[in-house]
């Protein structure tokens, strides 16, 4: 059985989210400088924070993998990367809005934050062509971990190079993520910072079920067929043996 | 340990000075990128900031050529099965590995430093100290990383693409340091007294990282 508790933990994500926006939107205090615009806050900053959080926990499960051997170690890792790069994205595009928005420039450059993030992103996006381009399984999985644990070892890194960097950094609304920032809009960032973890937990909790029952429905097909030769592959997904 | 990193890395320096390949494609190519650079940018010299980063990109992009090439002949020629058959240390290849990345360098940077003072430099250089030290740490990195990313990607099919997506990310922290440190040899402001220390802690990590998971890369 796959998936179990799926259902709570989604309706958690569901309402967590809701209510944080809801705090966001009108409980929190509107920004005497940027005004409406700062709210893209309660969306941007708790999903970098759990983008990151994601990468690390691809380099943990890695380690794993290393270490026993066992595919689902790999799954782990293969699935926490991957979900960490579809946040990755969002971040990005919602970092660019939100630049757009306060200094008027889709891109700037002395935002350290910011562009440490797109380095993390450029290296974590040759993780499924890496995977994809070696073709021995056993091989596969290994390089991919080695990768995924030296990216893991390079992001805390990368993040201190570029701020030491900026030989001066633009006015900001809060100079940490939690400085400056009021009670209650800290309130509404926490409960924000939460849902976006659950949601994050959530969606590789569903595509884990998904990867392993259509293992487990690949395994009792074939035993039902006899040995069929594999179909071309579409996915670089490590594959789990069969029960 | 010792006599097999010895073996492999004079190996390695025996088949480069039986038939270059590695140094002069690399020096080679800093050569072109230094004739691109005038007239890409249209100026006949360069200083301060803009002339330490034409010198470490034109490098770091020979660097990456290097790299690419680095465990091609282990894999063609069955180099790789015949250090596992020897019952030595696997760390020994890495070892070794980086060793003749960082010689590699070296002979690079002979030729392209110079070149690079002759051809583009406007203001003559002050304070060489700060751009041997530069180079020395950055090579170190380079050396570390380039090492655990050639091994890294020469299993996979789409190795020349794969070695500068992975390599170019990995060593911006280091290119940063890099720029920061050598900018004042070149008439650029003076950067902060830590640069020195951000290198060598890039340096530390991914020599940790590599001498931990290296291994992982040569089984079978």
């Amino acid at each position: 059985m796959y998936g179990t508790r799926l259902r709570a933990l989604s309706i958690a994500t569901l309402l967590t989210l809701a209510g944080g926006f809801a705090l966001a939107a009108f409980y929190a205090p509107e920004d005497a400088d940027q005004g409406f615009m700062q709210k893209i806050l309660y969306l941007h900053v708790p999903m970098a924070i759990v983008a990151l959080c994601g990468f690390v926990f691809g380099a943990v499960c890695a380690i794993q993998h290393l270490r026993t051997g066992a595919s689902r170690w790999d799954l782990r890792s293969y699935v926490a990367i991957h979900m960490s790069l579809i946040f990755g994205a969002g971040v990005l595009v919602t970092g660019s809005i939100w630049a757009r928005a306060s200094w008027g420039h889709w891109w700037v450059w002395d935002e350290p934050t910011l562009v440490s993030f797109l380095i993390v992103f450029l290296l974590y996006a040759t993780y499924q062509p890496l995977r994809f381009s070696i073709e021995d399984r056993d091989k596969q999985s290994r390089y991919a971990s080695v990768f995924a644990i030296t990216a893991g070892a390079f992001v805390p890194l990368n993040f201190l190079a570029v701020r030491l960097a900026q030989t001066y950094t633009h006015p900001r609304v809060f100079a940490t993520t939690d400085g400056g920032l009021e009670p209650r809009m800290k309130l509404a960032f926490y409960v924000c910072l939460l849902g976006m973890a659950l949601l994050y937990a959530t969606l590789w909790k569903y595509e884990m079920a998904s990867k392993n029952t259509s293992a487990q429905i690949k395994a009792l097909r074939r035993r039902l067929a006899g040995d069929e030769p594999p179909g071309p592959r579409r996915s670089a997904a490590p594959k789990l043996e069969s029960a | 340990m010792r006599q097999a990193v010895n073996a492999v890395l004079r190996r390695d320096l025996r088949v480069e000075t039986r038939t270059p390949q590695v140094v002069p494609g690399m020096a080679l190519f800093s050569i072109s990128a230094f004739v691109v650079f005038h007239f890409a940018l249209q100026q006949r010299s360069v200083e301060g900031n803009l002339a330490a980063g034409v010198l470490w990109v034109t490098l770091l992009l020979a660097a990456v050529l290097g790299i690419a090439r680095q465990f091609v002949a282990d894999r063609e020629e069955g180099g790789f099965e015949g250090f596992l058959l020897a019952p030595v240390d696997r760390t020994a290849m890495l070892v070794a590995k980086a060793a003749s990345l960082f010689i590699f360098l070296v002979a690079l940077e002979l030729v392209a430093v110079p070149a690079f003072l002759l051809m583009l430099l406007g203001p003559s250089p002050v304070e060489v100290w700060r751009l041997l030290l530069a180079l020395l740490l950055a090579d170190l990195g380079i050396a570390f990383v380039g090492t655990l990313v050639g091994a890294l990607a020469v299993q996979s099919r789409a190795r020349d693409l794969l070695v500068p997506l992975l390599a170019l990310p990995l060593l911006v922290p280091l290119l940063i340091g890099a720029v920061k440190l050598s900018a004042p040899v070149f008439g650029g402001p003076v950067a902060a007294a830590r640069w020195p220390w951000v290198l060598a802690l890039y340096d530390l990590v991914f020599g940790l990282v590599a001498y931990a998971v290296f291994d992982f890369l040569l089984e079978d």
